[in-house]
């Protein structure tokens, strides 16, 4: 790879709690969808349309401006063989690549690895949020989850900051002198002195970036603005993440999920015009999912768990379009009243690691998958 | 100097239990070192927050209808009970027996599994697995609802062998097929109903219902089984009669024993331990307390080499500190948030990430972890508004001559309150120069929050961060 070229990253956008598909990408000239959704639905004429059989729904104002301009891939039906409705399941395994077997191993985690197998950098990946999602935690993996960067370390709670900046260094030389030590003390020792270097040179990114956009107020925009921020402080990031949610809209679904997609929408357009000001667009690729869709037929206020979602990559460098097939809403289609799902979520994996991270993907997602041709090469 | 009746009764407290305040450790000693063995191996009576004060305060752990409140649940248990042991138990069982969330979404029920573990987590590891074996979470969990007579499921048949009892290596595939046959029949009550429940994962209408064990005879395969070369017509307790009388059963729950309630790594000196508990084992009837008491009589447990020698686990690092610190003894909001704490530590409590528990001692440390880890601890313990850390104020006050502290005076109080914990002599130094950055410390006639306070409570915080009060 050549010097002046910049490393490819990814960021990552996760929608908690299940996101209902059939309002997100609303198959609005489907009569079964009115059918079944008498109550939670998007009515034709306010659905932003994408052609005359699916729209967006109305708070994805910015992701259609986008789509405009061949930047957003929807991939249809994304999920797994035999789907589970829980949460957590659905959502391990997403993040693991495993349907099968309990996996403990995140697909990320594995990529960061990949990229970095000596550790070099410790913030190859990083969180924004709190907690390690799985898909990022693989044991001997050091990754940086960040709760809020501007005051993200040690001891954030210390006001003074005369007396945080003592204690900083009170703590460095307790954790420096690792050598000789027994092997628990000495991996203390160092894991402490990559907390504090990860967190001092994190506290740079900031400063390290200017920019005209203006993100909006929310938890996930403000997120993203930090992703913005890192990325554009050139640390080395390849992967950075972030979840946001809940979409778990069992109530009051046409508030809830409208108010959720605003921020999603809005956070992903103020990021892409970020990305535009700084020339890096080709250089960054957004993947939004969720762990499932939700139920074809809605509960009178809301939507119960389902199973076939939808996922979105996003950037200068993704070939716009529909990938994959809306599954059907007929009767005989459905699985125990949910979408079919008929498009692995590896496939997607499966690009993202060969064609954007340069890495074996077999290794990461445990087999063979079939690309879509969702990145430009 | 350290007293070391105190540091081995300290260290005791933090095996059997989540480390303990001056206050509680003076009660211990009271009864010497026997008689606190006893007590803590005997919880009987434990007074903790009740149920209908909880209640009052939060819904979501009256219904235990979701995660979140039924660990909060658990968590106000550890911080509040006068039996710790009892507690640390069955954290110890939930670490070993593992069941998740995830897969049942059915937190009442896991909750009840704790219960059981507290229950029967000292008694007879014969009784022990019988219980587990025909606890409904752990039926659902390794599916042995879906283990038939006419078509066996191998999940649970498998693991009750290679995770819960013998271990990998000492028994064949065939072993694992008939252990299955015999577990033919053991199922939930009302459990296809359940199963469509659970599909729909719905709350309505009644919420989540509590899943009971119900024993099918016509599910059960009835025919003759060779397992471990006896042969006969044998039932799951059958089965489990003959796992334990196994000498490699006798290893796995020695070792497992040692390495939660003595050290990560087992030396020549554990391994003299471990071979008593295995001894004891036989001895007693298969009898947990009295493989507890072999280790903690032991000339090992009671060396100096065994202290410290645990990475604290993230629920023994924020129940411990709270416990310290005096705080969440009545219900107060952000319970969960504390909770959620120790997840972003890499411990969920009920959510453990896979049926093999967590991967325990050096993998509890990466950055981000770390980072919690001392984070959190450093704020417990510095809040000089905490009733644990006045208590700490007013001990050292007390200890002062004329209410004076130099700064080694300072750190080693400290350290002292706090455990005593043992630093490098690198570590010390580094806490008697924060120390002596104000010189000299007058509490006497401190007040409430003053500046004399804030010195300890800093000192406190750093005292938190030191590798040291890493490990257990």
């Amino acid at each position: 790879m050549t010097s002046n070229k910049r490393e490819k990253s990814l960021i990552v956008i996760q929608l908690s709690g299940g996101n209902d598909y059939l309002n997100t990408v609303v198959p609005y000239s489907d009569g079964k969808y009115y059918d079944n959704r008498p109550v939670v639905n998007i009515p034709q004429d306010k659905v932003i349309p994408i052609d005359d059989r699916f729209g967006f729904n109305p708070s994805m104002g910015p992701v259609k401006s986008l789509w405009d301009e061949g930047k957003v891939a929807i991939i249809n039906g994304i999920g797994y063989q035999n789907p589970n409705r829980s949460h957590f399941r659905s959502m391990d395994i997403w993040h693991t690549a495993e349907p099968d077997t309990i996996g403990k191993e995140g697909w990320l985690g594995r990529a960061i690895r990949d990229i970095d197998p000596q550790g070099d950098n410790v913030l190859t990946g990083i969180n924004f949020g709190r907690g390690l999602p799985r898909a990022l935690a693989v044991s001997g993996v050091s990754v940086a989850s960040v709760g809020d960067l501007d005051t993200y370390g040690l001891f954030p709670d210390v006001q003074d900051e005369e007396l945080r900046m003592f204690t900083l260094e009170a703590f460095s030389r307790m954790y420096g002198n690792t050598a000789g030590r027994d092997p628990v003390m000495e991996l203390l020792g160092r894991t402490g002195q990559d907390a504090l270097q990860g967190a001092d040179i994190l506290r740079t990114a900031p400063a390290m970036y200017s920019s005209s956009v203006e993100y909006g107020p929310g938890p996930l925009a403000q997120n993203v603005k930090s992703i913005s921020q890192v990325f554009h402080a050139n640390l080395g990031a390849r992967v950075l993440y972030t979840s946001y949610g809940p979409f778990d809209t069992h109530s009051g679904e046409l508030l809830s999920h409208a108010k959720l997609w605003d921020e999603v929408a809005g956070a992903i357009g103020s990021l892409m015009d970020d990305l535009k000001e700084h020339g890096t667009e080709d250089d960054a690729s957004i993947l939004v999912f969720s762990e499932f869709g939700r139920r074809i037929k809605d509960n009178g206020s809301g939507s119960d768990h389902g199973s076939g979602g939808v996922a979105f990559m996003i950037g200068g460098a993704v070939n716009g379009g529909m990938y994959g097939e809306y599954p059907s809403l007929a009767e005989a289609e459905q699985i125990e009243g949910d979408l079919r799902s008929n498009n692995d979520f590896r496939s997607v994996y499966t690009e993202i690691l060969e064609d954007w991270l340069d890495l074996d993907a077999p290794s990461v997602v445990n087999g063979q998958f079939e690309k879509h041709g969702i990145l430009k090469s | 100097m350290i007293n070391n009746d105190t540091a081995l009764m300290a260290h005791l407290l933090r095996r059997a239990g989540f480390g303990a305040s001056r206050d509680e450790l003076e009660q211990y000693l009271a009864m010497g070192y026997d008689g606190a063995v006893e007590a803590l191996l005997n919880p009987s009576h434990p007074s903790n927050m009740p149920d209908d004060l909880i209640r009052r305060y939060h819904v979501e752990q009256s219904e235990l209808r979701d995660l979140p409140g039924s660990a909060a649940y658990w968590m106000y248990r550890m911080i509040s009970t006068s039996c710790p042991m009892e507690e640390k138990t069955a954290l110890f069982w939930h670490g070993l027996f593992a069941t998740g969330y995830a897969k049942l979404n059915q937190a009442r029920s896991l909750l009840n599994q704790v219960e059981m573990f507290r229950r029967s987590g000292l008694g007879s590891f014969e009784d022990l697995l019988v219980d587990l074996s025909k606890d409904p979470a752990m039926i659902v969990w390794l599916d042995n609802n879906e283990n038939h007579g006419d078509a066996i499921n191998e999940n649970y048949g498998r693991e009750l062998l290679e995770l819960f009892s013998m271990g990998i290596g000492n028994y064949s595939e065939d072993d694992i097929k008939e252990c299955a046959r015999a577990f033919t029949g053991w199922t939930l009550g009302n459990a296809e109903y359940m199963s469509i429940r659970a599909a729909k994962d719905s709350i309505w209408p009644y919420g989540r219902i509590a899943w009971h064990f119900d024993y099918r005879e016509e599910d059960h395969d009835d025919g003759e089984k060779t397992f471990l070369g006896e042969t006969g017509r044998f039932n799951g307790e059958d089965i489990i009669a003959i796992i334990v009388k196994q000498e490699s059963t006798a290893r796995f729950v020695a070792t497992r024993l040692f390495q939660f309630f003595a050290a990560d790594e087992i030396n020549e000196a554990g391994e003299k331990t471990v071979q008593d508990m295995m001894a004891t084992y036989f001895s007693s009837g298969y009898q947990v307390r009295d493989m507890l008491r072999t280790l903690f009589h032991s000339d090992y447990f009671k060396s100096e080499e065994a202290r410290f020698a645990r990475v604290k686990g993230p629920v023994e690092m924020v129940v411990g500190a709270i416990r310290m610190a005096g705080n969440y003894q009545n219900p107060a909001l952000g319970i969960e948030k504390v909770s959620n704490t120790m997840l972003y530590m890499g411990q969920g409590l009920l959510q453990p990430p896979t049926v093999e528990g967590w991967h325990e001692g050096e993998e509890w440390i990466d950055s981000g972890a770390l980072v919690e880890r001392v984070n959190f601890v450093a704020k417990e313990l510095s809040d000089v508004r905490s009733p644990g850390v006045r208590s700490i104020i007013d001990r050292l006050a007390a200890s002062a001559d004329q209410g004076v502290l130099d700064p080694a005076d300072l750190a080693d109080g400290c350290l002292d309150l706090l455990g005593p914990i043992e630093v490098s002599d690198e570590t010390r130094s580094v806490l008697v120069e924060y120390a002596s950055r104000q010189g000299d410390l007058d509490l006497s006639g401190h007040q409430p929050g003053d500046e004399a306070e804030q010195r300890v409570g800093n000192m406190l915080r750093l005292v938190a961060a030191t590798r040291e009060y890493q490990l257990a």
